[in-house]
């Protein structure tokens, strides 16, 4: 469906045939290219407004590399850009002196909170870390179902206390419980949200008051469009988050939203889900990130190596 | 959202007489690109409204409207071609909906609108629970059944063939004279071969088992989705023989303007809109308040 941008950049490129040098006149077209590239893969507009304009001026300060071709370096100055905005190396999960290490999810409906929360269990007990999982989501029919199911195949606990009970008492106690039963690590998993739902935000910002956690994770869909870039803003303004896990990865999404969640919160990406068994969670590494948005291959290589 | 507020009148500020200036070019693409519409179709939009603008001259406001126009012919006639707005199931006879779409799109809860509508107005419903897969799943289709008084017909083995669960339901449909059946499948992303096969074998399932049947294959597609929806809608539209789209969670800010190029480029009509989790929260589609939404704000 897409062209991957370094073939639009070569060919944008070859207009200006005989010219070997980035310069003002000539990377008009080429940041052109890069905008729609970045559009396409669902980076939000403003987003990209500021990211071109940066490229821009670094590619304009950028030194010659012999025996590399102008696209070929303008490629890896937007490449490396985004790795930077993205934030250079992976960050891992906090991990609290005195346990247990609490962890909240929030997120819109559907976006795979209550997966990644099971993902996440298994992942830190493969880690020696020992898990709880709270169920808080008194409102989507089946969600307690849902949670108590995934802990049940992973073999790890699930606190509940019914759907008439209320979602920040439910957080309240499970943390209780865990520090009584001196769990490592907490998890609660939060009913799906927008963004503009006074009521709902202001519950999630009552169980984060009530239990203090280590880590806030926004769980963003990958296949999210524009609206990524406004409900990152909105979560993070309102509840405040540590980072973020970017579900539904093992799709053919380019993942532009991933650019606007980090851009707009500083926070970073933790972890990516990769499908919808609970094994299905990995680390989220930047440059891999970053080429999947361009939809970049080998041309970095070539760079590299020159 | 100051930029979508105050679109006409920025526009009147920097629209002259004639053509788009690059300014006002620049404005509307931006209200297009930030509703998801997509850079090729709202390339094509725009150079639509251009060559009216060529034609003869309009003031600013009826510029705007002539670029709702625009939409509207785009959503009210997908692929170029008119179609029957009206969408009901058939009396008197068996209806099959299937209600198909990526993980989490909100197949489950339209399925549940869709039978508390049906049963309202007065159709023997009956509800097929064919996501084998997702935990709780047929747990959470239940309760929605419940909520409308409509009976799910569901395998109580775990992980068994969606498609004998949809064979039975068929089977139980044409027993009790059911005039809707709808089919809960499980969220596949349309890039796995196996699950997209899966899918394809209930389609074959329902042709195949109740060909007296008025079939209706529905895409559900998540308002929030960017670019990708293009692409959900090609695949899922060669695996399920889709008929038409549902557009969710158009209760919150996203505009769903991927859905102007799934109807654009795939001829399906949009059917209904979810805003809401509640059982009352789905409406049919209207061109006219989706293009004023996406617009206006
Ligand atoms: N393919 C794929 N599917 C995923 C992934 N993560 C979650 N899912 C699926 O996405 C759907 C929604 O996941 P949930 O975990 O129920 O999402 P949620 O955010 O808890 O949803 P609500 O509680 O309703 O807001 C389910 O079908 C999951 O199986 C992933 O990384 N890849
Ligand atoms: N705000 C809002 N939420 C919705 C709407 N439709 C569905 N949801 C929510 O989105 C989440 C996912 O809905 P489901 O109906 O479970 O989606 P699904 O497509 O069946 O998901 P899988 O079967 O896991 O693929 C739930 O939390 C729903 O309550 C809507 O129109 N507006
Ligand atoms: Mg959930
Ligand atoms: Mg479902």
């Amino acid at each position: 469906m897409f062209d991957a941008l370094a073939d639009r950049l070569e060919s944008a490129w070859k207009k200006l045939r005989g010219q070997d040098k980035i310069s003002e006149a000539n990377i008009k077209e080429a940041l052109r290219e890069v905008r729609r590239a970045l559009l396409e893969a669902d980076a939000n507009l403003q987003v990209v407004k500021e990211f071109v304009s940066e490229v821009e001026k670094k590619a304009l300060g950028a030194e010659v590399i012999a025996g590399v071709r102008p696209d070929q370096q303008f490629i890896k100055i937007v490449h490396d850009e985004l790795v930077e905005v993205m934030g250079e190396a992976n960050v891992p999960l906090a991990h609290a002196d005195t346990a247990p290490t609490i962890v909240l999810m929030a997120g819109l409906q559907g976006t795979g909170k209550t997966t990644a929360s099971a993902k996440l269990a298994l992942h830190l007990r493969k880690l020696e870390r020992s898990c709880m999982l709270v169920a808080t989501d008194v409102y989507r029919p089946a969600a307690i179902d849902q949670l108590l199911a995934l802990g049940q195949q992973i073999n790890i606990p699930v606190f509940e206390m019914g759907s008439d009970a209320d979602p920040v008492e439910i957080a309240r106690q499970g943390v209780e419980r865990a520090r009584a039963e001196g769990v490592d690590t907490v998890i609660i998993d939060t009913a799906g949200r927008l963004q503009i739902d006074q009521d709902m935000m202001a519950e999630l910002a009552r169980i984060k008051e009530t239990v203090q956690p280590n880590e806030t994770l926004l769980v963003v869909d990958a296949m999210t469009g524009q609206e990524a870039a406004t409900l990152t803003r909105t979560f993070h303004d309102q509840i405040g988050i540590t980072g973020a896990i970017l579900t539904k990865m093992d799709g053919d999404s380019r993942g532009g939203a991933a650019l606007s969640v980090r851009q707009i919160s500083g926070q970073p990406i933790k972890f990516i889900g990769v499908g919808e068994k609970v094994e299905a969670l990995q680390p989220f590494y930047p440059d891999r990130m970053a080429s999947r948005i361009l939809g970049m291959g080998d041309v970095l290589t070539l760079v590299e190596k020159a | 959202d100051k930029t979508r507020r105050s679109l006409i009148n920025q526009l009147r500020s920097i629209v002259g007489q004639g053509p788009l200036n690059q300014e006002a070019v620049l404005e509307i693409e931006a209200l297009l690109l930030q509703a998801d519409v997509g850079v090729e179709a709202t390339d094509e939009i725009i150079s639509r409204l251009q060559n009216k603008l060529r034609e003869e001259t309009l003031p600013p406001d009826q510029a705007i409207a002539y670029l709702k126009s625009i939409l509207r012919d785009m959503l009210d006639r997908p692929g170029g071609q008119a179609y029957d707005p009206l969408f009901m199931p058939e009396k008197d006879r068996l209806n099959i909906w299937l209600i198909t779409g990526v993980n989490g799109a909100g197949k489950t809860t339209t399925i549940g609108k869709l039978a508390h509508i049906s049963q309202k107005s007065g159709y023997r419903t009956l509800i097929a629970a064919a996501d084998t897969f997702r935990a709780a799943a047929v747990e959470q289709v239940k309760v929605w059944g419940q909520r409308s008084g409509t009976e799910a017909i569901a395998n109580p083995g775990k992980n068994t063939d969606p498609a004998a669960v949809v064979f039975d339901a068929i089977a139980a449909a044409q027993s009790r004279n059911t005039e809707l059946l709808l089919v809960d499948t499980a969220g596949r992303l349309q890039n796995k071969k196996n699950l997209m096969e899966e899918l394809s074998k209930i389609r074959r399932i329902i042709d195949k088992k109740a060909p007296e049947a008025h079939v209706e294959s529905l895409l559900v597609l998540d308002a929030t989705l960017g670019q990708n929806g293009l692409r959900q809608a090609e695949v899922f539209s060669q695996a399920a023989k889709l008929s038409g789209v549902v557009l969710t969670k158009l209760d919150g800010t996203a505009k769903g303007g991927v859905a102007l190029a799934v109807v654009q480029q795939l001829g399906l009509p949009i059917r209904f809109i979810g805003a809401g989790e509640g059982i009352e929260d789905l409406r049919p589609f209207s061109s006219y308040e989706f293009v004023e939404a996406l617009i206006s704000g």
